[in-house]
């Protein structure tokens, strides 16, 4: 579920700090800007896990902060494909039923990869597993706050960094729904038979 | 900032756990600067995977007993990922097996499958929920549970 990436950046620290020991200062400036974010076909990071080198510290004129290149590594959540995974029915909705793990929510099981046979109850707003055996259908409903077993089938990154002011004026008479896609999604399957089992 | 290697290493869920209660620990004892608004992210995450793993059979497990799985694993002849699986979800029934372990049929006997169970459940403690569902998941403070 969870990787270690190894990156590169350069951390600014401003003059009030300098007092604070180093390593402290720059693992709380990187926790800072990159836990709870999503990065760019990297995954969700959670936190660092350690420095591994911290070249020279460098003052630029005019400006009195340090600003030091580090090589670190952080935990980050990243699950490859096909991996299996416990989460909690957040809702369902005409698209799929929507997953979340907690820390991470855009998890989707779109229609056809649910167990099939499968309807969407427009009533309760809910989909439901029409489960045949020698007595009839059992009917078993993806309640919200059940636990589910699901395989990762597919990841998508969408970059939602700001655009830059030539495009702004063809994007102002669009609606705003664009700017609300989720940076990290996954499209996940519904396993066979170990649905229910789980939790 | 630059990414060098964007997969360096595959974490296993009781490591994350361990890294997180620790950081949690230290930042508890440097007092008052976790509640700054750019420390609210780095709370949040923590808390919220802190909760989800404390809830998965992970948050029993030590160094020594994930040693000794790596080492019984290692007659079965398993990829990487599917001891990872193994580990963080501690299988119970045949069918989970077949779900984290690929070509299950093809690879492994049903006495196989049976003797990788029996492994698992021998090596790896069992998760919260088969203490009697004492473990109040949502606390945040770290619990001092005798393992089952």
């Amino acid at each position: 579920m969870f990787v270690l990436v190894e990156m590169v950046d350069t951390v600014r620290i401003p003059p009030w700090q300098f007092e604070r020991k180093l390593n402290d200062s720059i693992a709380e400036e990187l926790n800072k800007k990159l836990a709870n974010k999503v990065v760019y076909n990297v995954g969700l990071c959670i936190c660092l896990f350690d420095i591994t080198k911290l070249e020279d510290a460098y003052v630029f004129p005019g400006d009195g902060a340090s600003h030091t290149k580090v090589h670190f590594r952080y935990v980050v959540f990243h699950p490859f494909l096909d991996e299996i995974l416990i989460g909690k029915i957040k809702g369902c909705s005409p698209e799929g039923v929507h997953v979340s793990l907690g820390f991470f929510d855009d998890i989707l099981i779109p229609p056809e990869s649910l167990q099939q046979p499968a309807k969407f109850d427009e009533a309760e707003q809910v989909w439901v597993w029409e489960y045949e055996t020698e007595e009839g259908a059992h009917d078993l409903y993806m309640d919200t706050g059940e636990e589910i077993r699901f395989r990762v089938v597919d990841e998508s990154f969408v970059d939602t960094s700001p655009t830059g002011p030539s495009s702004a004026e063809a994007t102002s008479s669009s609606e705003e729904l664009p700017k609300k896609e989720a940076p990290y999604t996954l499209v996940v399957r519904d396993l066979e038979g170990a649905a229910r089992t789980a939790g | 900032m630059e990414v060098k290697d964007a997969s360096s290493a595959l974490l296993s869920n009781y490591e994350v756990f361990q890294l997180l209660t620790d950081l949690k620990e230290q930042r508890k004892e440097s007092g008052k600067n976790k509640h700054s608004s750019g420390q609210q992210n780095l709370n949040t995450i923590t808390y919220e995977t802190l909760k989800y793993i404390s809830k998965t059979p992970c948050r029993h497990q030590s160094p020594e007993i994930v040693r000794e799985f790596l080492t019984a694993m290692k007659s079965h002849k398993l990829t990487k990922a599917e001891k990872l699986q193994l580990l963080n979800h501690r299988p119970v029934t045949a069918v989970e097996i077949q779900l984290m372990v690929e070509e299950s049929e093809e690879r492994l006997t049903e006495e196989q499958i049976e003797a990788l169970l029996h492994t698992v459940m021998s090596i790896l403690p069992a998760g919260p929920e088969d203490e009697q569902k004492k473990n109040a998941s949502s606390d945040m403070a770290v619990d001092e549970e005798d393992p089952a």
